[in-house]
């Protein structure tokens, strides 16, 4: 990801910060421009508390690729990891990593908290990425 | 009356025990007998100084209910900051929504950074600077394979919201510092060099003694005036022998040592043993806390506990201890970045 990428998704990655229509109340994550629900384009941020459930979740045990042919120190060296879809308790859902827990500790259902982690570390020299995970 | 308002704390889940560090350098277990530390925290791979420092951060500020936009300050001191160029002050900043009117920068002092931060902020409000601000010790600390600093160096921290009308008050803050070399890291350098027993008598028992009797002689009070004592914790050797030094008995530190536990925090050490007498102490009880910070110096704090204290439930310092997952030594190198 771009450094100017990166500092645009700050607000998201570092305090779950999405959108609320202010027409339907309805709640995204990540936000979105325009109301998928009742097309209104008047939205304001809205902060999620970072509780939320389980949905489903697998095991990544091969290294991912960079499409930029950089070093990707983490996640590399995190495998394996549990990658989850997690529901929200306001309502949207997210794909984020479950840590500081077991494999055999993660169930679909499983209650979980954010918790604020490094995403990517590309290498010695760029640009530490920070954000959310649960566990 | 200026103070602690509310504190917070984080320790690393994972866990290595001392005889897994002795079996993979070939020593026997009686080579960290002494240390008085049978195993410490280790960050996961995704955790480092600005990461403890926010949950730490995150923890202080829910334990009050208090609002990330009225912080004019943050300052976090540590040992271990991600980068060499870019403060670990913004991110955390960033992380529990304080905004954009704050003041920060990062600091470093071996393992006292934390509370010189502390005593910044505490200037700050006092002054009327600000109206509150918020300190943290955090560390990720390093340690040479082989080298007797393993058994020890851990990871974790604690934050502290000062300002007015305190839960607890600090009467009287100082420090004793001078140029003497026992530990230090050069530019570039992953691991840290130390003078090994000359960290003790001319280092870190000089400052400590030095600082707290200057202290109990500009407050007034003598050792047996306080409830609890902290000493920066190295070991679990070296601030029970300072207590004895200055006169406090075991009774007065027992609480607060936590380095048997988790290991040696470095900056985040001697707060994490405030946070542990914290989360005990009474209205009326006096606490008396000297950090140590190679390089060298100390920074001792008199105080006093002035209300009920709040500590939040599930992120107490025991929940942190007690919540943990041993790790073998090869995965502790993987976590720490060494294969």
């Amino acid at each position: 990801m771009t450094v100017p990428k990166t500092w645009r998704r700050i607000p998201e990655l570092y305090n779950l910060q999405g959108t609320k229509c202010k027409s339907c109340s309805a709640l995204f994550f990540p936000g979105r421009e325009v109301c998928v629900k009742c097309g209104s384009i008047s939205l304001e941020p809205y902060r999620f508390q970072g509780k939320g459930r389980v949905v489903t979740f697998t095991i990544i045990r091969s290294q991912i690729s960079d499409p930029e042919g950089e070093n990707i120190d983490i996640p590399a060296r995190e495998i394996p990891y549990v990658l989850a879809i997690v529901e929200l308790a306001e309502g949207p859902m997210l794909t984020c990593q479950i840590v500081d827990t077991p494999e055999k500790d993660v169930f679909i259902g499983k209650q979980v908290d954010m918790v604020f982690r490094k995403i990517v570390e590309k290498g010695k020299r760029g640009v530490i990425q920070y954000g959310y995970k649960f566990r | 009356m200026v103070g602690i308002i509310s504190f917070g704390c984080y320790i690393p889940k994972y866990r290595l025990k001392a005889e897994d560090i002795a079996k993979a350098n070939g020593s026997s277990n009686d080579s960290f007998a002494g240390l008085g530390v049978t195993e410490k925290s280790v960050p996961g791979i995704d955790e480092d100084t600005i990461t403890i420092s926010t949950e730490a951060a995150k923890n202080a500020l829910n334990a009050a209910s208090i609002d990330p936009k009225q912080l004019g300050a943050i300052f976090i001191g540590s040992e271990s900051h991600p980068y060499a160029v870019k403060p670990t002050g913004t991110v955390v900043a960033q992380a529990i929504g304080m905004g954009n009117n704050y003041m920060t920068a990062d600091l470093q002092f071996a393992c006292k950074a934390g509370t010189a931060g502390m005593q910044i902020i505490y200037a700050m409000v006092k002054s009327g600077l600000i109206e509150q601000g918020i300190a943290g010790g955090a560390d990720t600390a390093q340690a040479a394979p082989g080298d007797a600093l393993e058994y020890t160096a851990a990871a974790g921290g604690a934050c502290f919201v000062i300002g007015k009308d305190p839960a607890v008050s600090i009467n009287a803050t100082l420090s004793f510092s001078s140029d003497t070399p026992d530990f230090w890291r050069r530019q570039h350098e992953k691991f840290p060099a130390h003078g090994g027993q000359f960290t003790g008598e001319p280092a870190y028992f000089h400052h400590i003694t030095s600082a707290a009797k200057n202290l109990m002689g500009k407050a007034g009070t003598k050792p047996s005036d306080y409830t609890y004592a902290i000493f920066h914790q190295p070991n679990g050797k070296f601030p029970l022998l300072a207590a004895s030094k200055l006169g406090f008995t075991e009774s007065q530190i027992k609480l607060s040592l936590i380095v048997t536990k988790i290991g040696n925090t470095y900056s985040g050490s001697s707060l994490l043993g405030l946070c542990a007498v914290l989360e005990k102490a009474k209205r009326g009880d006096r606490i008396i806390m000297v950090s140590y910070g190679s390089g060298a110096g100390s920074d001792a704090f008199d105080m006093t506990v002035e209300k009920a204290i709040p500590v939040l439930k599930g992120h107490t310092i025991q929940d942190y201890i007690q919540d943990k997952i041993y790790i073998d030594y090869s995965r502790y190198l993987k976590f720490t970045g060494q294969i």
